[in-house]
């Protein structure tokens, strides 16, 4: 053992070791504290964690506040859609539906991402994300919902949007120019000089 | 112990008393470590979740126990083995109680490091026998190891014996009785501590299986039962290590109004408790870090102590 003192040097280690010696003394401490502290686990099937509102998980379709769907099939959301998990198909069919709309509409939730693209994308906000990631399923088939799985009968975030009453889209008991903040259509003609 | 009907009923009941105790460390350590990292840790099997152990238990006797074919197969199927053996041996002069306990040895102590430095070998030749470069490193390191621990361990005990006069566990006890050995012997307590770790290849002297460097070390190569047994001998490890330094250091059984064998468990449960709390804080050091420390501080230490140990001693019966 050298001689406790003789040098500077000598005293300057020692009180390293000192300071070593401390330092974990305070680790065994610091980690013996949390034996007071609650866990921060969140049991979760039992207790249910909170989703923020703005959540983006599993994709609905919505519709409008008078019932009608609001999807009107223009296919922005498959082409925002970044692993291209979203299919359609529009269709029109004038004698029974005033409008375009989807014939059938299918997401692949095996390779959605849940990047809210489409939700960013939808003109109409008929596609919207919601706070629910409980989509566990024993069959990889079983993630592919058709449109019969997607629609919902509510209005989702915003309950009173309405696509066709702001847009000056003619549809069966609305006329052009009788929409919401919507001048009345100007005879081009009368325009002339 | 007076007849062999007895001694036989005894090691039953050590050996049993042993093996739960391993067993059920396994839940307890995932328990404690959950604790101090602000989790659960396992609580869903039974109460506590206490039957994880069986649990885990049911799942490694039911795996595949597979040899690989590059192994040395003889020495491959013996090597876990060893440490199991070696440290159930160490358990039989373990005194539990005034009248508990397998066997007694004047020479238990020696008897003690015998059988420590004979279960480095199950790390060593698990190592070599898996032919593999991980393993082999993780055998390696283990050896080395083994010789600069061993030594500090040994010199820092032989303070306890000097103190006591003599290497019989019952007798050293004994010698407590008006204070514990840990305030003369505060050094040899700390370095048999360390040496105690390292001896149980745990955190933070895992060495020789390091995951973060070498996969899994000298058990890379095992799976299933095998497996289970470094794993239990591990245990048994940790529960042999915390008696050794309740019976040196700490007064063994000794304490007022509890029995004797309940104040021996509870001593014996704190460290235990003290090698899962340092597993949880410590990080890994490196190798040569370790080596040069046994080698260049702790092994002058332990010469120093029991210099000075042997001066007092010598001084008082002289006086």
């Amino acid at each position: 053992m050298p001689d406790i003192g003789s040098s500077p040097r000598q005293t300057a280690g020692l009180s390293a070791v000192w300071s070593l010696i401390g330092a974990f003394l305070q680790g065994l401490w610091v980690v013996l504290k949390r034996t007071f502290r609650r866990p921060i686990t969140v049991q979760y099937p039992e207790e249910q964690p909170y989703l923020p509102p703005r959540w983006r998980g599993r994709i609905v379709l919505t519709r409008d506040p008078d019932g009608e769907e609001r999807c009107v099939a223009c296919y922005l959301c498959a082409a925002a859609c970044p692993v291209d998990c979203i299919a359609l198909q529009a269709t029109e069919s004038p004698d029974q539906h005033d409008r375009r709309y989807p014939a059938w509409f299918r997401i692949n939730f095996s390779r959605c991402i849940y990047c809210g693209h489409c939700e960013e994308a939808c003109p109409t906000y008929a596609i919207q994300l919601i706070p629910d990631f409980e989509q566990g399923e024993y069959v990889r088939r079983n993630m592919v919902y058709e449109k019969q799985d997607l629609l919902i009968s509510g209005t989702g975030k915003y309950p009173d949007y309405n696509f066709y009453r702001v847009a000056g889209v003619r549809i069966g008991g609305k006329d052009k120019g009788e929409a919401e903040n919507e001048q009345p259509p100007v005879d081009v003609r009368s325009l002339l000089p | 112990m007076n007849s062999w009907g007895q001694a036989l009923v005894m090691s039953a009941a050590v050996l049993g008393a042993v093996l739960t105790l391993a067993a059920l460390l396994i839940w307890v350590e995932r328990r404690l470590l959950g604790l101090w990292q602000e989790r659960f840790g396992p609580n869903r099997v039974g109460p506590f979740g206490m039957f994880q152990s069986v649990a885990d238990m049911i799942k490694i006797f039911t795996k595949e126990d597979w040899v690989p074919p590059f192994a040395d197969k003889r020495v491959f199927i013996l090597a876990p083995t060893i440490v199991v053996t070696t440290v159930l041996l160490s358990f039989a002069i373990v005194p539990f109680g005034p009248s508990a306990g397998v066997a007694d040895s004047n020479i238990a102590v020696l008897f003690f490091l015998a059988m420590s430095s004979l279960a480095a070998y199950s790390v060593v030749l698990g190592g070599w026998a898996s032919n593999n470069k991980y393993s082999l490193l993780g055998g390696l390191r283990a050896a080395a190891q083994l010789l600069s621990y061993e030594v500090f361990m040994g010199l820092f005990l032989m303070g306890v014996v000097l103190l006591a006069g003599s290497f019989d566990l019952r007798r050293i006890v004994e010698a407590q009785r008006e204070g514990w050995f840990v305030i003369p012997q505060w050094l040899g307590f700390v370095g048999f501590l360390i040496a105690g770790v390292a001896e149980t290849h745990r955190a933070p002297f895992d060495m020789p299986e390091a995951e973060a460097e070498l996969v899994g070390g000298y058990h890379t190569e095992y799976s299933g039962m095998k497996f289970g047994m470094f794993f239990v001998g591990e245990y048994l490890g940790i529960a042999l290590i915390s008696s050794m330094i309740t019976v040196l250091f700490f007064g063994g059984w000794q304490g007022p109004w509890l029995p004797p064998l309940v104040w021996f468990c509870l001593k014996t449960g704190v460290f235990i408790a003290l090698f899962i709390l340092l597993r949880a804080t410590f990080p890994r050091p490196r190798f040569d870090q370790f080596l040069s420390f046994g080698w260049k501080v702790l092994l002058p230490l332990a010469l120093v102590n029991l210099l000075i140990t042997g001066a007092i001693v010598l001084g008082v019966q002289g006086a």
